[in-house]
């Protein structure tokens, strides 16, 4: 069983344009900035936001198809949907919680009760059944969302930002708890987070998603290796370049030209690493560094030994240089200097 | 110690000899009913058979007319506060109107509306049989005109708080959506919904200009207590007084009795705990 979704929905001015396909016992991370469209995915898969057009089927069920006008609603899918800030019920004990979907479902209550009781063992929080959910810690109060949303056996869970509401303390330990559930889950897991650790550590698979588009696919290490967008570049704390290559040069759509090294003709990403750039007060005259790029300082942030240099200009770039050059060169905010890149020490490849 | 000192230093004069004379204005009228009670004449006057069957028949209307209030005016609250549609804010001017219309007017419209002549009230009467002026019916109908307002700003007002989400979470469990609005919307605005009831509750037991317009002043069927009050101050002023004080120790009474979930505070309470 999979997961095939075609979605075009419009929010505001977030135009969200996805396909994806997800296998049962995969687990697949949304990742990307805020306002990338992630939670609107996510409401539109559990039907939570009817999509405007395109198809949404889980196995062999067509959970949304405007185009002959299918559509389930929420609580006619196979689905538990862990909210950000949990959404656990407030006037029921934790027990009640878990056993919701069961009951709502038309189960008797004392057996739903039993497969709630079985639930909260296995989240470890027993001693805890007949409490309401206002008394629990964050963590504990995930791990209750959690155990809520796969009480009712759904083939396709739903995890919005499963963490973050958690402080440092508690999240390695609810991830590591979160990471075994989701090892014993068969079904469908898309799971949406702007924590890159969350992905690495809880998704088989992830996908960039940003300005309602996802704009890169597959394993955090590919993805991470050669980042396609600006948000996955920050990320990973490089500096990206896209362009069009032809006779060792690539060329920006601004105009701007980087001399590179091997690189195929036609369109391409290029990699500048903050620590292979650097910065002159004049251009060198006669030098091998081919790249020599103007601009203005922003930023300075030190850390430690070494210092960011936020650059605006011709290209934005971030150098990272160590603090006893800062000082020899007496760097300041407003600075004009020059960023150079030996062409050898840019990466590129195609987009 | 010192914590209280600069609490009072920072007391606004001004405003602290308003709000006293305020707090008088309240109070004053109070003790003028107290002071010329009465007393020793005040249980003949309660035990007398007119007053009782006036009390009883405030006390069933009114309790009708706050049942009528929560029955139509939670799903109207509902429609406000969750449904988009064209002309809501018209909608909700015209329902919550009567609040701010003089009583006397909602009766007049009443009775032009539902009166023997009236638009609904010709065929109620031509094809069911059925008069509502001067009836029982019609000081329920009259109250709940005037009360059920009340309600309906209370309940919406809580309803725009709740976070949609739960209801949302509700509905991903596999609940319907008239399952998620009984288990998770109903619990969540209780304590908005018991204030608001109360609130009409109290509109309706002191409904006079509304009541006495469209139901008249029949002893036994239509003759609530503000009714009886204000005419017994023509005939015989002791008993107004008596009668006054009782709908003073009602109200008061179930005032303090839910004191804890009266509107704000209550209120409040509710949706922290739900949200938490």
């Amino acid at each position: 069983m999979s997961l095939q979704a075609q979605i075009r929905h419009r929010v505001g001015t977030l135009q969200l344009d996805v396909d994806l396909e997800v296998q049962s016992g995969e687990v697949l991370a949304l990742l990307g900035p805020n306002g990338a469209g992630k939670t609107t995915l996510l409401r539109c898969l559990a039907g939570l936001s009817p999509i405007d057009t395109g198809c949404l089927s889980l196995g062999d069920v067509v959970l949304d198809a405007p185009g002959d006008g299918t559509f389930l609603p929420p609580d006619k899918r196979a689905i538990g949907f862990v909210f950000q800030d949990y959404m656990l019920f407030g006037q029921m004990t934790v027990l009640e919680n878990i056993a919701y979907g069961l009951r709502a479902r038309g189960m008797r209550a004392a057996e739903a009760r039993r497969i709630a009781s079985d639930w909260i063992e296995s989240v470890g929080l027993a001693e805890y059944s007949h409490q309401p959910p206002p008394s629990l810690s964050g963590g504990q109060a995930q791990r209750v969302a959690l155990a809520r949303a796969l009480a009712t056996s759904p083939s396709l869970l739903l995890l919005d930002e499963p963490l973050a509401a958690l402080d440092a303390g508690t999240r390695a330990a609810v991830r590591r708890d979160l990471r075994r559930h989701l090892d014993s889950f068969e079904g469908v897991v898309v799971l949406v987070t702007h924590d890159p650790v969350d992905a690495f550590a809880l998704a088989d698979r992830v996908a960039i998603l940003d300005g309602g588009r996802i704009v890169q696919s597959g394993t955090l290490a590919d993805v991470t290796a050669h980042p396609r967008s600006r948000y996955v570049a920050d990320l990973v704390g490089v500096n990206l370049v896209a362009g069009e290559v032809a006779d060792g040069i690539l060329t920006t759509s601004a105009g701007v030209v980087v001399a590179v090294a091997d690189a195929p003709v036609g369109p391409a990403f290029a990699i500048i690493r903050p620590h292979s750039i650097a910065l002159t007060r004049q251009t060198a005259a006669q030098s091998s560094v081919r790249n020599a790029w103007a601009g203005t300082i922003a930023e300075i942030d030190r850390l430690g030994d070494r210092a960011r240099v936020g650059i605006v200009g011709t290209l934005a770039l971030t150098a990272e240089i160590t603090t006893s050059s800062l000082d020899a060169l007496n760097l300041q905010i407003g600075d004009e200097i020059y960023a150079t890149v030996k062409a050898t020490d840019i990466e590129v490849y195609p987009a | 110690m010192s914590n209280d000192r600069r609490t009072r230093s920072a007391l606004p004069v001004p405003a602290l000899v308003l709000a006293i004379i305020a707090v008088s204005f309240f109070a004053l009228p109070l003790i003028g009913l107290l002071w010329r009670a009465p007393w020793s004449r005040a249980a003949d006057y309660i035990s007398d058979d007119a007053s009782l069957t006036a009390l009883k028949l405030s006390l069933i209307c009114s309790l009708w007319a706050t049942a009528l209030s929560v029955l139509f005016g939670v799903p109207l609250a509902w429609l406000l506060a969750r449904v988009q549609f064209p002309g809501r804010g018209a909608v909700r001017a015209l329902c919550t109107l009567s609040m701010v219309l003089p009583p006397v007017v909602g009766g007049v419209a009443l009775f032009f509306a539902l009166g023997r002549r009236g638009i609904v009230g010709q065929y109620l009467d031509r094809w069911f049989d059925l008069r509502l002026p001067f009836t029982t019916a019609g000081v329920v109908l009259a109250q709940t005109f005037v009360a059920m307002p009340f309600l309906v700003v209370t309940v919406e007002a809580a309803l725009r708080q709740l976070d949609g989400r739960l209801e949302d979470a509700s509905r991903t469990l596999g609940a319907s959506p008239w399952y998620t609005f009984r288990r998770v919307t109903l619990p969540a605005i209780r304590p908005a919904l018991i204030a608001g009831a109360v609130l009409s509750w109290a509109r309706a037991l002191g409904e006079f200009g509304a009541t006495i317009t469209f139901a008249g002043n029949f002893p036994g069927t239509t003759q609530t207590m503000p009714i009886a009050v204000y005419l017994s101050l023509e005939t015989n002023p002791e008993k107004a007084i008596v009668l006054a004080l009782v709908l003073i120790a009602v109200s008061f009474a179930v005032l303090i009795g839910l004191r804890d979930r009266w509107l704000g505070g209550g209120g409040e309470r509710g949706t922290s705990r739900v949200t938490s």
